[in-house]
């Protein structure tokens, strides 16, 4: 918090630098813009929008953390704009928005984030077991717990955004579902009732040779920067990783497990 | 005008929200081309928000359950104005629908048996809605989007296309169903839309349209609706000359934020409640059993003893009155408020700190906890929540027929979900509507099919109007002079401006307590601002343009917002979502009128520029009556208290 003193209305000044522009290139364009108590940075481009640039692209939809649409990078720190305070900020400090760097602008702050539609593709789907009829399906909570985790996921993207493995490796994109979708993964492995096996398909097996689970080598980014605290790396990624290890060996399993024995 | 591109589809859905995907879910397994068209990003529907559950009568925590109660709950919540036939669809094809979401991967929280949990919400008699802590409307989006993928991965494996059968058409934008023969032909053509990234024009050519785009909240200051929210599907429906029906009841929310300002009528989950939340006023006291109305006075516990009984021992105590229907807890926020004894921001206090352990309000309301902490600086495990009245649902949609979902007097034309009227009568009972999508969006999309598929010869909408789409469509980049004749002169609009200007009228004059007088103003203003936003003007270009769309959606808020304004002004009465101040009771003889909305001229414009003239013609129509075997499962001291004598002679 800023150690300025708070004016009746509570409202400030701020200092924005947002960047515009399109595929073709473009540049930061500073504003400056009124701040009300209690806002949000979707706030304030709302309010640049109506006062002072009418065409500035943004996606958004719930304003509420549920939809996953506005994420973007606040001084180079990827997050939902609907959920970032403005009273985080110090009241002097100016804001840079970007939009999120691993996919290509479109226009403004709106990217294209069809790499992540790609990618959900082609994890193949739930296999219902054969022998249950809808309504026969028993399952204990304790047992759902984990794939419930991932399923908390809004599908933001910023996970994807943030992992090294793409952010500035364009060529890595083709053989790296990322961590949203080795999640996914995961959380399908973990199902209770998932008949991937039966049906002569090994989850594991093809997350490390079709997905490219190898490429993770478990910095945690995904999880810093994850708006529902889920907890990709520990929770899915190394599990997938020990899973797959299995059938062959995996040097960084070993280390994550040391990583997270250190950390117990 | 410059060419449009031209796709051949079976049946084009609008809206990729829980009915519209799950119509096309049903119309691709039927084996028919089907295109999704949505303005958001495929998974990021307004459904996402839904929070508290799936009402369905699978008995699985207390098996005193079925759908003939489910039924009953659900004509109760809605003041018997519901069209019963797809209220008892509705409640006997629940549970299904729940099942079966299973069997797509779906992961509902547990019974300790191992069964779907079951938890209560206001009006319904046991514990009904299935969920996921309180994100269900997310388990069910991601569980249909995922669907949708698998079956895009058939196709891919079959035809080596993902897109062959089941393509979704992200980020784009429908502004007129098309006919055949003209705006006031035949049987709907197809659908004329935008690419919101390129601002591209094209034309989904099919026999059927699903309409699945929501509700209207956009149109209010203080709502729990997303930016999608401008009612395109009742406003398309109406221009394609469709009638609307039940729009004067909408629904607000007991609780919504209403500190930060920015946040202002966030959703609070109804959960909250019925996990055993209380609502105090500033006094400390527990309002809600001042508050009982007369209809539910056997139903409902007269003291909090018993009211905090129920929760452990529902057969022999009655349930608390903080679970009273959605409308009467509403008004009796509003009023305790308006008596001096709000919270210091204008709400009451809504506590679950001190009737549950911290860890359990982490496990059961995780985003509740979240949204508080992150938004408001509010521990809700250790503090009460402020809570006020907020925007949330129109009860009011397409008029449809009951079993195939088609809407009257457009052949081709279906409508499912918040865009489809009558299920839900004057008000919607929590967990009723991801259910109303789920049963109701299946039936579209089936009905739908068989209709695309039974159509022998393709409708063609003709090229005049496909120009005259696009030339509304472009009107904003030109907006100020006359260059239009039918524009009344004067300076271009922003249509952020306007926008808020509506939603100030409809918020103060249409609101959750209406007044003759003022709905009279409302309708002159409605009248003002829709000759402005003829002239609604945008700068840049076409690309990812959020001006230019704003300036486009502008028509159906105002097209809906004086559909409501007007049925609103007629219906002297107060029922569910539709309060008068002016007529404060129910009048069993209002039972028997639906008030229908149509589009005023036969040309299918949007705009007039005399603004005394309205764009929106009332019709009324009497209610169809309730089938006996139906009736029968009420008792008749119960029924008395809505339906005419006459009614009850026959």
């Amino acid at each position: 918090m800023s150690g300025q003193e708070t004016g009746p209305s509570g409202a400030y000044t701020a200092h924005f630098r947002v960047w515009r522009g399109d595929a073709d290139g473009g540049g930061l364009e500073d504003f400056r813009v009124e701040v009300h108590e209690g806002e949000v940075v979707l706030d304030i481009i709302h309010r640049l929008q109506a006062t002072q640039a009418p065409d500035l692209a943004v996606r958004w939809n719930c304003k509420a953390g549920k939809c996953g649409s506005c994420s973007a990078e606040i001084n180079g720190r990827p997050r939902l704009m609907c959920m970032t305070r403005m009273s985080v900020f110090d009241r002097t400090q100016t804001l840079t928005v970007t939009p999120m760097r691993a996919f290509p602008v479109i226009r403004d702050l709106v990217t294209d984030v069809s790499f992540n539609y790609v990618k959900a593709r082609e994890v193949p789907a739930f296999v219902p077991p054969a022998e249950l009829s809808p309504g026969e399906y028993r399952m204990q909570q304790e047992d759902v717990n984990r794939s419930q985790e991932f399923r908390k996921c809004i599908e933001c993207f910023l996970c994807q955004d943030t992992c090294h493995v793409v952010r500035d490796h364009e060529e890595n994109k083709g053989a790296f579902a990322g961590p949203r979708f080795l999640m996914r993964i995961a959380e399908l492995d973990m199902h209770p009732l998932d008949a991937a096996s039966e049906a002569g398909l090994d989850r594991r097996r093809t997350a490390q040779d079709e997905h490219g689970l190898g490429y993770c080598n478990i910095t945690k980014c995904c999880t810093e920067v994850c708006p529902e605290q889920i907890r990709i790396t520990d929770n899915a990624l190394i599990p997938l990783k020990e899973r797959a290890a299995d059938r062959k060996y995996d040097p960084l399993v070993w280390l994550g497990n040391k990583i997270r024995r250190r950390g117990d | 005008m410059a060419h449009v591109d031209r796709q051949t589809w079976d049946v084009v859905v609008v809206g990729a929200g829980g009915a519209g995907l799950r119509a096309a879910i049903e119309a691709r397994e039927a084996g028919l081309r089907t295109a999704v068209i949505c303005k958001s990003l495929f998974g990021k529907a307004h459904t996402v928000m839904a929070e508290g559950g799936i009402a369905a009568s699978m008995g699985n925590v207390n098996d005193g359950d079925n759908w003939q109660v489910h039924f009953r709950d659900t004509l109760r919540g809605g003041k018997f104005l519901n069209h019963w036939r797809m209220a008892e669809l509705h409640a006997r094809e629940a549970p299904d629908r729940v099942w079966e979401l299973e069997t797509w991967g779906a992961l509902f929280d547990r019974t300790p048996d191992g069964r779907i949990s079951q938890r209560n919400f206001g009006g319904h008699e046991y514990p009904r809605l299935a969920h996921v802590g309180d994100r269900t409307g997310l388990e069910l989006i991601r569980t249909l989007q995922q669907k949708i993928v698998s079956l895009q991965q058939e196709d891919e494996r079959e035809f080596g296309a993902y897109d062959a059968r089941l393509k979704v058409f992200q980020e784009c934008t429908v502004t007129r169903v098309l006919k055949e023969g003209g705006a006031d032909g035949g049987r709907v053509a197809g659908a004329f839309c935008y690419e919101r990234e390129s601002g591209r024009f094209f034309v989904l050519e099919a026999p059927a349209v699903v309409l699945a785009t929501g509700g209207i909240g956009k149109s209010f200051k203080v709502t729990s609706n997303s930016w999608e929210y401008t009612g395109d599907g009742h406003a398309l429906a109406l221009l394609a000359g469709a009638p609307l029906v039940h729009m004067e009841f909408v629904q607000f929310h007991p609780t919504g934020m209403v500190w930060p300002p920015s946040v202002k009528g966030i959703l609070v989950t109804e959960s909250v409640r019925g996990d055993g939340g209380v609502l105090r006023n500033s006094e400390g006291k527990r309002f809600m059993f001042d508050y009982i109305p007369d209809v539910f006075k056997e139903k409902y516990a007269q003291s909090e003893d018993e009211g905090d009984r129920w929760y452990d021992d529902p057969d022999n105590n009655r349930r608390p009155p903080e679970l009273l229907p959605r409308d009467e807890v509403a008004r009796a926020i509003n009023a305790e408020v308006k008596a001096g004894r709000g919270s210091p921001h204008g709400g009451v206090f809504l506590d679950v700190s001190t009737r549950m352990p911290a860890e359990v309000i982490k496990r059961r309301l995780p985003s509740m906890h979240h949204q508080f902490k992150e938004l408001a600086d509010v521990d809700i495990t250790a503090e009460p929540m402020e809570v006020g009245p907020t925007c949330h649902y129109v009860m009011g949609g397409v008029d449809v027929d009951p079993d195939t979902a088609a809407a009257a007097g457009v052949p081709g034309l279906f409508a499912a979900g918040e865009v489809a009227g009558g299920m839900h009568g004057s008000n919607r009972l929590g967990g009723n509507s991801l259910s109303d999508l789920l049963v109701f969006g299946r039936r579209a999309g089936l009905h739908a099919a068989e209709y695309a598929a039974s159509t022998l010869t393709r409708p063609r909408a003709d090229q005049a109007q496909l120009d005259a789409a696009e030339a509304e469509a472009l009107r904003p980049f030109s907006a100020e002079g006359a260059r239009g004749s039918d524009r009344a002169p004067g300076p271009a609009e922003n249509p952020y401006t306007l926008h808020q200007e509506l939603q100030q009228t409809m918020n103060d004059l249409v609101g959750i307590i209406r007044r003759a007088g003022e709905m009279e103003q409302a309708l002159e203003r409605l009248g003002e601002l829709r000759v402005r936003a003829g002239r609604a003007g945008v700068e840049g270009h076409r690309q990812y343009n959020p001006g230019w769309h704003l300036a486009l959606d502008l028509r159906n808020m105002l097209l809906v917002s004086e559909c409501v304004a007007r049925a609103a002004l007629e219906r002297e009465e107060s029922r569910g979502g539709h309060t008068r101040d002016d007529h404060p009771e129910m009048d069993r003889h209002w039972r028997t009128v639906n008030l229908l909305c149509t589009l005023a001229g036969p040309d299918g414009a949007a705009e007039d520029p005399d603004p005394a003239r309205g764009r929106i013609r009332l019709t009324r129509r009497e209610t169809p009556p309730i089938r006996r075997d139906l009736l029968e499962l009420f008792d008749k001291d119960e029924l008395v208290k809505y339906l005419t004598d006459e009614e009850l002679s026959r």
